[in-house]
């Protein structure tokens, strides 16, 4: 078990900056889920930490060592791939016990280890067959035994169950978080599904363009995401923003028709964009109070949840969502969306949240 | 088994890494030198003549003597002609009777497909000699003997097979989607073919054609076998008879300008294409 | 419509076929039928049938032994040694450098030239007064005097080797690097992760994942080597000592004009790559089956 500490981490490619002065800290035991759009650096931020590429600047500690420049195989880790990696040619025992037998470790001790993994994973009956001769699932197990058998200090996964179908995924899901409860070890885990990253993590690192957006538990960064791309990236489906502007003479904001917001003076960080979720918003009569006015475009009824699309503007269309049926209104109907102050998040020019209450004093809704 | 406990400082790595990293280039370093030096002193030694070329100055001494000579020798430009239309004509026969046949082998679903194919790589690696006198007797039919065309022909032998195999696993490459297309809209196979599948397969054909013109400008044994006569000889051939009056007067200067003569254009169009040879090298032995 | 399929192949594949019975089975069919005759080459239309007595002769023949006893040895070793240095060189280009592309490219120099010009440019660097590596070897205090490498019987069939690794080496590093790429580099990540030094990645990962290629390889350079002409014919001209199968058949064929004899030791030279390429392939399938 180890802690994991990353300094002014950066790496590039050639001209191209792939991680930028990560710093970051992960505290032994701890499930930490690495999330971001494609391309954002998930990946090679991971294998900068298994040793697997080279970092260009900072350093990197596990288990308060310095490891920056220890090789992957000196680093006391387990990496479970994207694409498996099982070695082809082996059968899925010696594919597990490999690395034991490498370490010249007793017989008796490396069947021991590998029944109990076989066991765990419920994988006793396939320890004769390739890999090829294994359902996607089934792989996906063999490649977690193979990292459990070697009782790392550290396990990285690198999107392990995008390969997956829907319903295997969930499962899989479940059977790691309860890996992770049973053996406690630090673990990091790649994904772009953020249902994947917020049930799994104690805590949620957000990276974009190579840089930490933000890190902390998945109720902290859903309630109160420190930026506008933190709120846009977690949800779904996403937040609604719109842009809104402060008169200065009278105090008021403005922002899509129907949306007025009394504050108490201009601070120095002045909002520009508002932001509502889906399901902090509700379909209401046009005209009715408080509500922003906008014409009905369609609804969607996923069973479980339903979804509606209502247009504020030419170019603005807001999701709501709900548990309750969305239809009963015509295209093109004009109706309102009612919201509530506590649901209302505001980002200033850098993208950066504003805190309604403490920056703006009480904040007073007025009817327009 | 991942063990931290009996690893060496971070220090250490690092310098280990350094040293991995220099042995790295050291080894490529190494490895170019043994590909490229002869070659580089052929072209040295064919800028020196006389005293110079018994020197052992690794840098060129620009005297283009050897070449001038070579340029007025007309036996050996009558060679660079021979050997050009040689092996312009037999490539781009294999070319055109090896691309119908790659798409009939890559393409169409019959059932001795596979049979030929093996077929054809078989005759790509049964020794040359083995035909000889068969074809000499062909030959002699043909009125060939002693001509150029004896070659184009019998070159047939060495290019076929390789064309075949490497077109037709570039056609297996493309995408059946497109001919589906083609095919619904009523197109022909061999409309197809001219119209769909070539304009796609320009660089793999250009490949293709380049290592077929290499087979043909490289033969020897056809070459020295079929032609009598020194006005038809091709470049190896003439190349490997360039002697002096004796032993000692070896003409080395002329002989590596001769070398350098024939290979230069060559090697700059391997270059110039070479991440499509190697594709056209490998395809086949990889899959098959 | 599978008929007309058919049908349609057949007519593109026509001109491949008739080619190669052109140019391939109907001489090669011819010479098999000549080595049961005393023709010549000067007026091949009169023969007469001497049954086996061709092959006898050739069989008698001691040179022809030699010239098998030097093919063998030429192919066994310098494929043997290609392999382990296309192997050990493309390990290296296998890995991430600057320039690689350009290296892969440069490589194929040696590949790309007439066998005739590389004998040439050896010849000349192995020329015992005026050759650059005896003149190196002296300076380095290996040597008194030059050797004649090229002209030295007993070293001769070792230079042609040493000549031919040169020349082929850069296809056996293409074929080889063509089949470690094959490999998804995760294999290799997912062994280093778990502890697996890299000798024994070498060893257990790398070597049985890249033997197909290696195989086929294999068998490729050795099908070549069993056939090699050129090399010998410029280097050794008609030196015994490292004179070929190919050479040997040729010089009966053309030399002595003895198309009875010639076409009975080409048929000899068939007949025994036929069998070591049986021999390979059938290893080479005995391996796959058990992996
Ligand atoms: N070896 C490399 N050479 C050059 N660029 C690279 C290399 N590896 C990754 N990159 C680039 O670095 C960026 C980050 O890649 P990375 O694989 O870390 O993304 P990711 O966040 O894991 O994306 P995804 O969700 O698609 O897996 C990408 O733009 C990628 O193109
Ligand atoms: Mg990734």
């Amino acid at each position: 078990m180890a802690s994991v500490t990353l300094k002014e981490v950066s790496k590039s490619f050639g001209a191209f900056d792939v991680l930028q002065s990560i710093d970051l800290t992960i505290e032994d035991g701890e499930f930490i889920v690495f999330v971001g759009p494609s391309g954002c650096g998930k990946s090679t931020l991971l294998r900068a930490i298994a040793g697997l590429v080279p970092v260009s600047k900072g350093d990197v500690f596990i288990g308060g060592e310095q490891v920056t420049d220890v090789p992957a195989s000196k680093r006391g880790i387990a990496f479970v791939f994207q694409s498996y990696a099982l070695y082809p040619h082996m059968n899925v025992a010696r594919n597990i016990s490999f690395a034991l037998e490498t370490a010249r470790m007793a017989k008796a001790e490396i069947r021991q280890r590998l029944t109990r993994v076989a066991d765990m994973l419920k994988i006793g009956h396939l320890l004769d067959r390739r890999p090829k001769q294994l359902s996607g699932g089934q792989r996906q197990r063999v490649a977690i035994g193979r990292a459990l058998v070697s009782q790392p200090q550290l396990f990285l996964f690198d999107e392990p169950l995008s390969n997956l179908d829907a319903d295997l995924r969930m499962e899989m899901r479940f059977e790691i978080a309860k890996l992770h409860a049973e053996i406690g070890t630090t673990m990091i885990y790649v994904t772009h599904d953020q249902t994947e990253a917020m049930t799994l993590a104690d805590r949620i690192v957000i990276l974009n363009h190579g840089r930490i957006e933000q890190v902390g538990t998945p109720r902290e960064l859903y309630d109160r995401p420190a930026n506008r791309f933190v709120a846009g990236f977690l949800g779904s489906p996403r937040m609604n923003f719109a842009p809104v502007h402060t008169d200065t003479s009278s105090g008021l904001l403005h922002g899509p028709s129907g949306f007025v917001f009394a504050t108490s003076g201009t601070g120095s960080s002045q909002p520009v964009t508002l932001g509502l979720r889906p399901e902090a918003l509700e379909i209401v009569e046009a005209g009715t109070a408080q509500s922003i006015s906008g014409t009905f475009e369609r609804a969607e009824d996923l069973g479980y949840e339903h979804i509606a699309y209502v247009r504020l503007s030419d170019d603005l269309v807001w999701t709501i969502r709900s548990t309750e049926p969305l239809s009963g209104h015509a295209r093109g109907q004009a109706v309102g969306l009612g919201w509530q102050i506590k649901d209302l998040y505001l980002f200033n020019e850098a993208g950066i949240r504003v805190d309604v209450e403490a920056a703006r004093g009480p904040v007073v809704a007025v009817q327009s | 088994m991942t063990q931290t406990s009996d690893r060496y400082s971070n220090r250490t790595y690092r310098r280990l890494k350094a040293l991995k990293r220099i042995g790295l280039y050291a080894g490529v370093t190494l490895v170019l030198i043994y590909m490229l030096f002869p070659y580089y002193w052929a072209i040295i030694s064919s800028t020196k003549t006389r005293e110079s070329l018994y020197s052992f100055s690794l840098v060129p001494s620009l005297d283009f003597s050897n070449y001038i000579s070579l340029f007025n020798n007309p036996i050996f430009m009558g060679a660079i002609v021979n050997s050009a239309i040689i092996a312009i004509s037999s490539s781009v026969l294999s070319l055109v009777i090896s691309l119908l046949a790659a798409y009939a082998l890559g393409r169409l679903h019959f059932k001795l497909s596979r049979i030929i194919l093996i077929c054809v790589l078989m005759i790509s690696v049964f020794p040359q000699v083995v035909v000889l006198s068969g074809m000499f007797e062909v030959i002699g039919w043909l009125g060939f003997y002693n001509r150029p065309a004896a070659l184009i022909f019998s070159y047939l032998l060495l290019i076929l097979p390789f064309t075949t195999w490497v077109l037709t696993s570039f056609i297996r490459d493309l995408p059946v989607e497109l001919e589906e297309a083609a095919l619904i809209d009523g197109c022909s196979r061999m409309r197809i073919l001219t119209h769909v599948l070539l304009p796609l397969m320009g660089p793999a054909i250009a490949s293709t054609g380049l290592l077929a013109f290499i087979l043909a400008w490289n033969e020897f044994l056809f070459a020295l076998t079929f032609i009598l006569t020194d006005e038809n000889r091709t470049v190896p051939v003439a190349i490997g008879l360039l002697t002096g009056s004796s032993r000692y007067e070896y003409p080395f200067g002329q002989i590596m300008a001769a070398s350098v003569t024939v290979t230069l254009p060559l090697l700059i169009l391997v270059l110039i294409f070479q991440r499509k040879i190697v594709a056209g090298l490998t395809s086949g032995a990889v899959k098959g | 419509m599978r008929n007309r399929e058919t049908r349609t192949a057949w007519l593109f594949l026509l001109p491949l076929l008739v080619a190669l019975a052109a140019v391939a089975v109907w001489p090669l069919v011819r010479n098999v039928y000549f080595s049961f005759t005393n023709a010549f080459l000067d007026n091949p239309s009169e023969y007469s049938f001497v049954g086996l007595q061709n092959f006898i002769t050739v069989m008698e023949d001691p040179v022809f032994w030699g010239a098998v006893t030097n093919t063998m040895i030429f192919t066994l070793i310098s494929v043997s040694f290609e392999t382990v240095l296309g192997f050990g060189i493309a390990l290296l280009l296998h890995r991430a450098f600057a320039g690689r592309g350009l290296v892969r490219a440069a490589i194929l120099v040696p590949w790309a030239m007439p066998m005739v010009v590389s004998a040439k440019i050896w010849e000349w660097m192995l020329n015992d007064q005026f050759g650059l590596i005896n003149k190196a070897l002296i300076w380095l205090g290996f040597l008194d005097k030059g050797i004649a490498w090229t002209a030295d019987s007993s070293l001769i069939l070792g230079t042609v080797i040493f000549i031919d690794i040169w020349v082929t080496t850069p296809f056996m590093v293409l074929l080889i690097l063509a089949g470690l790429q094959l490999i998804p580099e995760e294999i290799y990540e997912a062994a280093e992760v778990s502890g697996v030094p890299a000798w024994k990645r070498l060893w257990s990962i790398t070597l049985p994942l890249a033997a197909p290629a290696i195989g086929v390889a294999v068998l490729f350079r050795t099908l070549d080597a069993l056939r090699m002409f050129d090399l010998s014919y410029v280097i050794a001209a008609n030196n015994e000592k490292a004179m070929t199968m190919s050479i040997y058949a040729r010089d009966q064929l053309i030399g002595f004009q003895d198309l009875g004899v010639g076409s009975a030791a080409s048929t000899w030279v068939f007949l025994i790559v036929g069998l070591i390429a049986i021999l390979i392939v059938s290893l080479l399938r005995l391996d796959r089956s058990t992996a």
